[in-house]
């Protein structure tokens, strides 16, 4: 199931062949079949997937004391693929390309597809880092968890590259099915059984779904290419209308489930309190990323045609996605079990709806490259302080507590420095300032609804962010206020144990990256004028 | 006065915005030795002092400097991109408009950190509380300074964290729920300010201020002015507070300790009326032609309802608190400010700066006189105060009495003190309203805000008659016993107060002629 993508993609390719219109024509120059693989464009993901591969095998050869370095690995395999895309910017190199007809490929590293390998692959890189304390400390199988968590990554970088809809759904598994696991491998504990099978299931039925979708499509354009199909559709025979609307439809609602948008969210709290710390920052920036790319690729790329339709049900969704999840969010108690991880869980619902406008802004908008920007400058500026924030609850959960909101109290009197990463990524994550970055991404997206005549939608937008406030400032008030067991000053602190090297190393990045970022905004907004495809 | 090179003048006001912020990240670090004074807290709150003082002197030296030849003019600019992606440029100025807000809020800063090191609030540790002062300072400056819309909307949500913290951690009974009132109104009301400010961006193709006062509306629709007009409207209305959407302040003031309320009342309200007289005159002529009356409704509404909920408050056994009593009486002076913005001519317009200022000086003094009886008594509540014959501050503490009785006279708007000329001018606004605005309502709304002055008076009189006046020989309980007059910190904090408050009530030509000029470009072709 884990296997590696470029096989999928060469057999895919060979596939196409065979459908295009006049195969025999294709057959009887054999010697074009045989294509030239632009290794260089397809590095970032096929690092990873070797690495996972090599991580699995080295496993077995490796003694239990020195099973620490598969993590070090890992996170030093995730950060040569992120080397990898350094020379290919501005290059907008394509291989797997048809040799005859339409010459359409199947895997473009154009700006789109670069930035969001670099999002996947820095995520990974901190989840790598994040984890390697939490493999040790929870006794987590180290084998099966960096060979999980590559091939994951992996076909999360291969996803945004991805041109037709076959290595699409195929790069949307390769990233999920090993999510599954990784969820449900806190051995014997129910909670993380439970979770693994509420995601296995919701995820199951929207592949479902979605392939359905896909195959509609296929028959009713007669192709995969997103650029062919973009053609083909607006085209399509009378007699097929129907049944390419119903596969849009379909294919839409497939990559609007793996967003986690409502009224499919309710896999995500539970999911992300059963599994491990950083298995669920994991899945709420990188499972959101792919799940995100996948969902722009097919609208914008291969549906255009179809924008008055999507464009208005997204706008519909973004509000009922940020709407539910704040609520969800306001909804939690500072006293209940896992508080904290549910919060987060909520509030990223929540925050998926505000990636949800500007996707909504590219069906109105003649132009949506600006709009989808606005997606990836937000997801950018998402994905960094949300990770943040994951981090700092690892690193300050004890082990054995379960984590509540309330175990937050006094962190700035024990943990100072924890205590102001975690608000200022609150703070981002709410758009206030000193979370410059945060509030100027909210701008843009706030920009991409007004110009797009989505004045309802940045109503409703704008009553979410004040609700989101109530939570974020929660949460951080309670930080800097004194703890109840501590109420005499006098008492010395509590001894607490030094943070791990990787922990303070993830903590640090992504506190660096936030204030930088907060510093220079253009540095993640730039993405909303860049030409991405 | 002082001829300086204009590089020296935009270095001057970015350093003025600039310098609180790094000010407050270095109050977070440990003091470096040579620094470490007496105890870890007298060094952070020396630290504090420093830093306003010497924004403080900056901003003095930068009132010096401009050229008071030409207020009209934006002096010491600085116009360079930020966000190219957003069109944000970090865009900086300063006229006769702004200039004297930002000296008054290096004032009260200065004036709150040494109020503070004299006598810190209780509460946690002085470190968040200075860093917290400074960063407020950073957000109001910067609010003054900025010309460009989406760095004003930074600088305006600046002030939300500090000020909630502010409130929530070092304020009185009540806090908890009173801070939450404050940031979810005023962030309600930013964000549709936000909403506001990008339609008025979007559709002129600028989000810098001059030019869009330059362009004073051509380009933009109607349908866009208005709905430009009420989204903006509505977001400066929440922060100045407009009547009915003042419910978050008494609270807030109550609950805030004695330098917040100094610095919410003098400087945090000014920023929405700065607003107005910035962006929504110039930007949106139409529209905020369209919303003149009714603004001027709910300002004159404001006025009334400020007074009248006063002198509920000030009734013998209604059990009224003196912070709450001032902060009502905010809402009744900004409604003037409010009054003289809606006539939309410069008599009116330069009114309300001047009332602008006149509250920022008068109510900081009051809110600092009330907190100090409050320190002194540790009650507010007016009945305890005043006991059977009256407070006696006269009598038995003479200076902080009559500095008290010299506050309420000057709120009250007496000829010769601050407040006289801003309402003066407002109402003479409202008696000759811009063209297209109806006279006769306009002159009903005069005779309400006159009204509303005298309704002032009475209110504020029976302060001083209660809490001033009496028998000394009165025997009181025992927290009340003993009133110890004004100390050494506190005349330091008041003293500029008074003399500013004196100073702009006898000359007055002397900031109109910095502030006229510039309102004549705001509202070009406005004959008064």
């Amino acid at each position: 199931m884990t296997a590696l993508p470029m096989p999928v993609l060469t057999a895919e390719q060979a596939a196409h062949g065979l459908t295009r219109s006049a195969p025999r024509a294709d057959l009887a120059q054999g010697a074009d079949l045989v294509q030239s693989i632009d290794w260089a464009a397809v590095a970032p993901p096929a690092v990873v997937a070797v690495a996972a591969l090599f991580v699995l095998v080295a496993e077995l050869f490796l003694a239990e004391r020195h099973k620490g370095l598969l993590g070090v690995c890992s996170a030093a395999a995730l950060a040569l693929a992120g080397l990898t895309l350094v020379p290919l910017v501005g290059e907008d190199r394509a291989t797997f390309c048809l040799t005859s007809g339409t010459h359409a490929c199947s895997y473009v590293a154009d700006t789109f597809t670069l930035t969001v390998q670099l999002l996947v692959l820095g995520g990974a890189f901190v989840t790598a880092l994040l984890s390697m304390t939490v493999v040790r400390r929870d006794r987590l199988p180290a084998g099966e968890f960096w060979f999980l968590l590559l091939s994951s990554a992996a076909g999360a970088a291969l996803l945004p590259a991805a041109r037709d809809l076959a290595t699409l759904v195929v790069a949307l598994e390769v990233a999920s099915l090993p999510a599954f696991a990784l969820v449900g491998l806190r051995r014997g504990e129910r909670l993380s059984s439970e979770a693994a099978l509420k995601f296995f299931l919701s995820s199951v039925v929207a592949t479902a779904v979605m392939l359905l979708g896909v195959s509609f499509v296929y028959a009713a354009t007669g192709s995969m290419h997103l650029s062919t199909v973009a053609e083909a559709l607006p085209g399509t025979d009378s007699r097929l209308s129907t049944l390419a609307a119903t596969g849009v439809a379909l294919t839409m609602v497939g990559f609007a489930f793996k967003t986690a948008a409502a009224p499919f969210h309710f896999w995500v709290p539970d999911t992300y309190v059963g599994a491990p710390v950083p298995v669920a920052a994991y899945l709420s920036v990188i499972g959101k990323a792919a799940g995100f790319s996948g969902l722009i690729l097919v609208a914008v790329r291969a549906f255009p045609s179809y924008a008055d339709a999507w464009g208005p049900a997204l706008a519909v969704l973004a509000a009922l996605t940020m709407s539910v999840g704040n609520l969800g969010a306001l909804r939690q108690r500072t006293d209940r079990a896992h508080g904290a991880v549910r919060l987060l869980a909520w509030s990223s619902v929540g925050q998926a709806g505000y990636l949800l406008v500007p996707l909504a802004a590219a069906g109105y908008a003649d132009e949506p490259d600006r709009a989808v920007g606005t997606t990836l400058a937000y997801a950018l500026m998402y994905a960094v302080v949300n990770l943040g924030a994951f981090a700092v609850v690892a690193a300050v959960r004890p082990s054995g507590a379960d984590g509540r909101l309330d175990d937050f109290r006094g962190l700035a009197r024990t943990r100072p420095v924890a205590a102001a990463a975690l608000a200022f990524f609150l703070l981002c994550l709410a758009g206030l300032p000193p979370g410059v970055v945060g509030l100027f991404a909210k701008v843009a997206v706030f920009q991409s609804a007004v110009d797009a005549g989505l004045g309802w939608l940045a109503v409703v937008m704008a009553l979410n962010v004040v609700v989101a406030l109530v939570y974020y400032l929660t949460w951080t008030a309670l930080l800097f206020r004194p703890a109840a067991d501590q109420g005499r000053t006098a008492e010395p602190l509590p001894a607490r144990p030094r943070l791990s090297a990787p922990l303070t190393a993830t903590l640090a990045l992504t506190g660096a990256l936030a204030l930088a970022t907060s510093g220079a905004p253009q540095l993640v907004l730039r993405f909303t004028t860049a030409a991405l495809f | 006065m002082i001829p300086l090179d204009d590089t020296v003048l935009q270095a001057l006001l970015i350093a003025v915005v600039a310098l609180p912020l790094l000010g407050a990240a270095a109050a977070l670090l440990p003091a470096p030795p040579g620094l470490r004074g007496r105890s870890p807290e007298q060094a952070v709150l020396r630290h504090g002092v420093t830093v306003t003082g010497a924004v403080l002197a900056l901003a003095v030296l930068l009132a010096l400097g401009f050229d008071h030849d030409r207020p009209g003019t934006m002096q010491a600019e600085t116009n360079v991109d930020w966000i190219p992606a957003l069109g944000v440029r970090l865009h900086l100025g300063t006229d006769g408009v702004s200039l004297p807000l930002l000296v008054l809020t290096a004032l009260l800063s200065f004036l709150c950190a040494l109020y503070s090191y004299a006598k810190p609030p209780p509460g946690p540790g002085p470190k968040g509380l200075v860093a917290l002062l400074l960063l407020l300072e950073c957000g109001t400056l910067a609010t003054f300074a900025v010309l460009d819309l989406v760095l004003f909307f930074l600088a305006f949500e600046t002030v939300l964290v500090p000020m909630y913290f502010l409130i929530a951690r070092w304020g009185g009974a009540g806090r908890g729920p009173a801070a939450w009132k404050f940031v979810l109104y005023t962030l309600l009301g930013s964000v549709v300010l936000l909403l506001g400010l990008l339609v008025l961006g979007l559709n002129a193709g600028t989000f810098d201020m001059v030019r869009l006062a330059q362009a004073h509306g051509s380009g933009l629709g109607h349908t866009t002015q208005v709905i430009a007009a009420l989204a903006i409207g509505i977001g400066l209305a929440v922060k100045a507070p407009m009547w009915p959407l003042h419910s978050w302040l008494p609270d807030a003031h109550t609950a805030a300790p004695t330098v917040g309320s100094v610095l919410l009342a003098g400087v945090l309200l000014k920023m929405g009326t700065y607003g107005f007289v910035r962006i929504l005159l110039p930007g949106v002529p139409d529209g905020a032609h369209t919303f003149a009356p009714y603004l001027a409704a709910f300002a004159v509404a404001g006025i009334l309802y400020g007074s009248l909920a006063c002198l509920a408050l000030a009734r013998r056994g209604a059990k009224g608190d003196l912070k709450r009593l001032i902060a009502y009486s905010s809402v009744g002076h900004m409604g003037f400010v409010l009054l003289g913005i809606a006539t939309l001519t410069r008599t009116g317009v330069n009114g309300a700066l001047y009332a602008n200022l006149a509250h920022g000086l008068i109510t900081g003094l009051l809110f600092f006189l009330v907190g100090a009886v409050k320190d002194r008594t540790g009650t507010g509540d007016l009945d305890a105060l005043a006991g059977t014959t009256g407070g006696a501050l006269y009598g038995r503490a003479p200076r902080l009495g009559g500095l008290l009785a010299f506050g309420a006279v000057a709120s009250l708007g007496l000829p010769g003190l601050a407040g006289f000329w801003g309402e003066l001018l407002a109402l003479l606004g409202a008696y000759h309203p811009a063209p297209g605005l109806s006279r006769p309502a306009f002159l009903v709304f005069l005779a309400l805000g006159a009204l509303g002055t005298l309704l002032t008076a009475a209110y504020l009189l029976q302060v001083v008659r209660r809490v001033c006046m009496g028998d000394p020989a009165e025997v009181r309980p025992a927290a009340l016993a003993t009133v110890p007059d004004v100390r050494a910190h506190e005349f330091a904090a008041w003293t500029p107060l008074v003399v500013l408050t004196l100073v702009a009530g006898l000359w007055p030509g002397a900031l109109l002629g910095l502030m006229e000029p510039a309102v004549q470009n705001l509202l070009p072709g406005v004959a008064r």
